[in-house]
């Protein structure tokens, strides 16, 4: 087998051949981030503080500090982030193999069965008959779940009713099955976690974060233009922050589509 | 009778706006024992500790025995309005403006005879209550009122400029989300505020009372985030200039010391919200309200914070928080220096703790959110600076002034 020829991609992916598609949304303050009980921690909304625009605090310049969370925005959930996957190898963001930031993905669309039902959860018989169709996912496969919950107004987007948010996600059959049966890479959503928003009652409790992160498999999160995607063929690169014993970082998801 | 307050013409945005001035403001440091009284609503003149003489103006020595012993004592503020004179003409900027303006001589009951600036309805002859107010240059200044209330005497010019009277004002409450933000909202609109604007954060988050606020009258919901730069001076560049009253009702308590707490994720999100929040609110509405401390019947007036009265002493149980609120506080007393050239008022007023969850495990006595919105309002009114609601505030406050180590130690136990 001779050398892949880069200098073709390249120059396909400049010539338009290759279309390159941000599944990022802009980090900006209004944003939602996942809100917890009051009295635990939380994580830190995006917020920028201008240290100076051409002015008396620095003349010929303009820069901004950052504060965010590692789970602000579109972002990336290493394995250490659960505790499930709390003594995994390489489970940080620093450590991980780089190999696995750029990989293939499938894309389940479930927007018109997520549009019917917020609390929509993906199954086994749903993925099999969607593999009857596009075929057997493959193995090291990024799971991308399509609702169209990105192009939801905010507070439709978060769900937050009496009794919690209400957003689709996985069953904890259909991940378990999907990380042992079909050896996926992880799990990605539009919505605010990869987990459904009433996934405290699941047993496990938010089986996304458990099964996957305990497998030493990955999450994404806050992603858009999911619906540009083809159900498969797509190459996802994805590499959070290198951050020191990272649980996640906010990222660029970039989507290659032939 | 006081001719009832018309409410403000809508202003030509093409005319200029009037600056604000200062009277004379400069007092003795034996004189800012008036300041103290003033800044608290109280009529404290000195009294002689070895032979009763009730003194003003303030002097050093009793003119009496010479005695140097002349503590500030509450003192009878009644009086009788020995003769008036209306100044008609003035040499001093901020006067000329304001002429006519009334003033005349009080004898007090209690004894020494001063100046004081009248209330229309204080009669030659007829008898008076005297009050200590802060003028727009936050010196301490005697207004003589009449013996009773008169009505519609809120709306004197004379009066009115010596207060903060939240009529025909508009407001900014800066978080509607909190009870007590709730209640401000309600007082204010109940106490003939033009315009009550409360700020949201993150409005895809509900919260209870949603519906009860935006049911109150002249409530306009203005998206504001304290812990965001770009939100606060976005509602600035929008409202900034018809923004009278700033009442900050962020909030943020949670129970803890310093050793008792397990990292800072807390502590810098409550400096975010209370410190930060404070001084970004400061930086984009202080420019436009000190310019506007004269801007007519609804010229800028206020500023008021909201502080634990732990800020004044540490109470460990909650620990942090009180170290966070000590800071607003600081802060609070740099805004009123910096806010003063303008005439505008920094009110600070302290309280134990709320009614709220956040002091579920706290017993009685805790202030209800429409005690102290009740307390604002009435401060405001009368003008003054520092105020102390509920049992445990002014409990604090006593304490403090008599033994501040001892406080200390009782609180950490």
């Amino acid at each position: 087998m001779s050398a892949p020829d880069l200098l073709a991609f390249a120059k396909a992916v400049s010539a338009g051949s290759i279309r390159v598609i941000d599944l990022t949304q802009t980090l900006t303050q209004d944003f939602p981030t996942i809100v917890m009980p009051p009295e635990f921690g939380q994580c830190a909304p995006f917020r920028m503080e201008e240290v100076s625009r051409y002015d008396e605090r620095g003349p010929a310049w303009y820069w901004n500090n950052l504060t965010v969370g590692e789970h602000t925005g579109t972002h990336f959930d290493a394995p250490i982030h659960w505790i499930s996957g709390k003594d995994l190898p390489n489970n940080a963001v620093d450590t991980i193999d780089p190999r696995k930031f750029i990989a293939p993905a499938v894309v389940l669309d479930c927007s018109k069965e997520a549009a019917a039902d917020a609390d929509f959860a993906l199954t086994v018989p749903f993925v099999e008959a969607w593999e009857g169709k596009h075929g057997r996912i493959d193995a090291g496969s990024w799971i991308l779940l399509r609702t169209d919950w990105s192009k939801k107004a905010y507070a439709d987007y978060v769900g937050l009713r009496e009794d919690g948010a209400h957003t689709p996600g996985p069953t904890p059959e259909v991940v378990k099955w999907l990380v042992e049966e079909r050896d996926a890479l992880g799990f990605g959503t539009e919505t605010i976690g990869t987990d459904t928003g009433q996934a405290q009652h699941f047993n496990p409790p938010y089986p996304a974060h458990f099964y996957m992160h305990g497998k030493g498999r990955y999450g994404l999160q806050c992603l858009t233009n999911l619906d540009l995607l083809p159900p498969k063929g797509t190459v996802i690169i994805a590499a959070p922050l290198k951050i020191k014993q990272g649980s996640g970082s906010p990222l660029r998801v970039l989507a290659l589509v032939p | 009778m006081t001719e009832p307050l018309k409410r403000p013409k809508r202003k030509n945005p093409l005319k200029k706006t009037r600056l604000p001035l200062s009277p004379q403001g400069i007092r003795s440091r034996t004189a800012h024992g008036l300041t103290a009284a003033a800044a608290q609503g109280r009529f404290a003149l000195q009294v002689c500790a070895d032979c009763g003489t009730v003194l003003y103006p303030p002097r050093d020595a009793c003119p009496s025995c010479l005695s140097p012993r002349l503590p500030y004592k509450d003192v009878d503020p009644r009086g009788t309005l020995v003769v008036e004179t209306t100044v008609r003409i003035s040499t001093d900027p901020y006067f000329r403006e304001r002429t006519p303006w009334r003033v005349g001589t009080v004898k007090l009951d209690a004894g020494p005879m001063l100046v004081a600036h009248l209330h229309g309805d204080a009669v030659e002859g007829g008898r008076v209550r005297a009050e200590l107010k802060l003028d727009r240059s936050g010196a301490p200044v005697v207004i003589a009122l009449p013996e009773k209330d008169t009505p519609n005497m809120a709306d004197d010019p004379q009066l009115r400029e010596l207060t903060c009277d939240p009529k025909f004002r508009r407001v900014l409450i800066t978080n509607g989300r909190t009870a007590a933000g709730q209640a401000m909202a309600k007082a204010f609109s109940e106490a003939g505020a033009s315009i009550v604007f409360v700020g949201i954060a993150d409005p895809w988050k509900p919260f209870p009372g949603m519906d009860a606020l935006r049911g109150i009258e002249r409530v306009e919901i203005v998206p504001l985030d304290l812990t965001d730069t770009e939100s606060v001076t976005e509602l600035a560049e929008q409202n900034g200039g018809r923004v009278d009253i700033v009442v900050n009702t962020a909030e943020h308590v949670r129970a803890g010391g310093i050793v008792e707490r397990h990292g800072l994720t807390i502590a810098r999100e409550e400096l975010d919200v209370r410190y930060l929040g404070l001084m970004r609110l400061a930086q984009a509405f202080g420019p436009a309200m000190r310019a506007r401390g004269a801007d007519g019947v609804n010229s800028a007036t206020a500023f008021v914070n909201l502080l634990s009265v732990h800020a004044l002493a540490n109470w460990p149980v909650y620990g942090a928080h009180s170290a966070t609120e000590a800071a607003c506080l600081s802060a609070a007393q740099c805004l009123r220096a910096e806010l003063r050239p303008g005439g505008v008022k920094v009110l600070n007023v302290f309280f134990g703790p709320l009614e709220t969850e956040w002091f579920q495990q706290v017993p009685p006595p805790k202030v209800a959110p429409s005690q102290l919105a009740k307390a604002v309002i009435d401060a405001l009114k009368k003008g003054i600076e520092d105020v102390f609601v509920g049992d445990v505030a002014e409990d604090i406050r006593a304490r403090l002034a008599v033994n501040p180590k001892a406080l200390e130690r009782e609180l950490g136990s």
